[in-house]
């Protein structure tokens, strides 16, 4: 297949997690998070709960792919970051390593300013932090965890 | 492209339910949505036009249950299927783990389904996949219409490949989970090889 399954361990996680921790706290934001290209949350800081992540994260992949087709279309190869302006939140949406999208929620308290200044230190560490995941998955020792599953467990999933 | 995350224990899929205009994507998803416990599923976004024809997806994030100690969640997405809707359908094949092609069984519908499936396979090459190599089902849908094809015609027209079919009346539900539990099986089985 063309793009190796992608795998999050424990500790890139934890790594991954913390950046988006303190980007959220030096950029004043009120929620910061990171989605895989094709939608899939990959990690998120700041006050989620009562957001609805698993939707923010499949339209912020939605938004970042049609805007790259535009890009596409006037000769662009990609815009690299996205700025949504409301009237209380502001979105500021950015690729990471041209694979991961880094979407930061913040308001009044904060400005656009301070945020793409925090947003490319992060950025600089997200980078080193994926390129050793990349690494990571391609080692052939890695493995699979549903190497070993059966198919009995496949139809007990569907036994209802 | 599945997402195993050995942080949160889950397995992430995403499954494209491909096919012409009006052939029912939307109803399979609107009934799997409507079907599914509260805490199984999350928010069903639909992007649409005033008219209700989707715009750009629909979208549905649903979990299946666990597999040794991975919860399994499979993101559905729809694609518009207006032949001028090209562009966005090519992105929402991005990192796809496995396609239902709806067909609508009518019989004037017969073309407009042959061009959708010809389309699909041209737009999963263009990203490097081979629509024969991919886990894929068909489900052949409105059988409750009186101009509905025999169902012997459209596995010759529609499933030269003799991938898994279903015939299915998408309004009414019928035939919406088997399509749906045939792909995520396949899909999981995939997983199963590796990569
Ligand atoms: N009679 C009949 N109508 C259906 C069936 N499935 C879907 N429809 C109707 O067909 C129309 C188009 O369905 P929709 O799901 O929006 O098509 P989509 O363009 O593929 O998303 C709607 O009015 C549905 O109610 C079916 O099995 N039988
Ligand atoms: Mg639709």
């Amino acid at each position: 297949m063309v793009t190796p399954q992608f795998v999050m361990y424990e500790e890139e996680y934890q790594r991954i997690a913390a950046v988006c921790e303190r980007l959220c706290r030096d950029a004043n934001a009120n929620v910061v998070f990171l989605v895989d290209k094709n939608g899939q949350l990959l990690a998120s800081a700041g006050q989620t709960d009562n957001l609805d992540t698993t939707s923010l994260a499949s339209l912020t992949a939605g938004n970042i792919a049609a805007t790259g087709g535009l890009a596409k279309l006037i000769g662009e190869k990609e815009f690299s970051i996205l700025f949504h302006e409301g009237e209380r939140d502001n979105l500021h949406i950015s690729i990471v390593g041209g694979r991961v999208i880094l979407v930061v929620i913040f308001d009044s308290r904060s400005s656009l300013g301070l945020v793409r200044l925090r947003v490319k230190r992060a950025s600089g560490e997200l980078e080193a932090i994926l390129e050793a995941l990349t690494q990571k998955i391609q080692d052939p020792a890695a493995g699979s965890p549903f190497a070993e599953i059966t198919d009995e467990d496949i139809d007990n999933l569907f036994n209802d | 492209m599945s997402f195993i995350n050995y942080s949160s224990r889950e397995i992430n899929c995403k499954i494209v339910y491909y096919g012409p205009g009006l052939c029912g994507k939307t109803t399979n998803l609107q009934y799997i949505y409507a079907k599914t416990n509260p805490e199984a599923k999350g928010k069903m976004i639909s992007l649409a036009t005033e008219t209700e024809r989707t715009l750009f997806f629909d979208f549905l994030p649903l979990s299946l249950g666990e597999i040794r100690g991975f919860k399994t969640r499979f993101h559905l997405y729809t694609v518009p299927g207006q032949v001028f809707y090209d562009a966005s359908r090519k992105l929402i094949l991005k990192g796809v783990d496995g396609v239902v092609f709806v067909a609508d069984s009518q019989i004037e519908r017969m073309e407009a389904n042959l061009e959708s499936m010809e389309n699909l396979r041209v737009n999963l090459a263009e990203q490097g996949y081979d629509l024969n190599k991919i886990p894929y089902v068909v489900q052949y849908n409105k059988r409750d219409l009186p101009n509905a094809a025999s169902i012997e015609e459209l596995h010759r027209l529609i499933n030269p490949g003799n991938v898994p079919e279903f015939q299915s009346i998408a309004s009414t539900g019928w035939g919406v989970f088997d399509t749906l539990k045939a792909i995520a099986k396949l899909v999981l089985q995939e997983l199963k090889k590796g990569r």
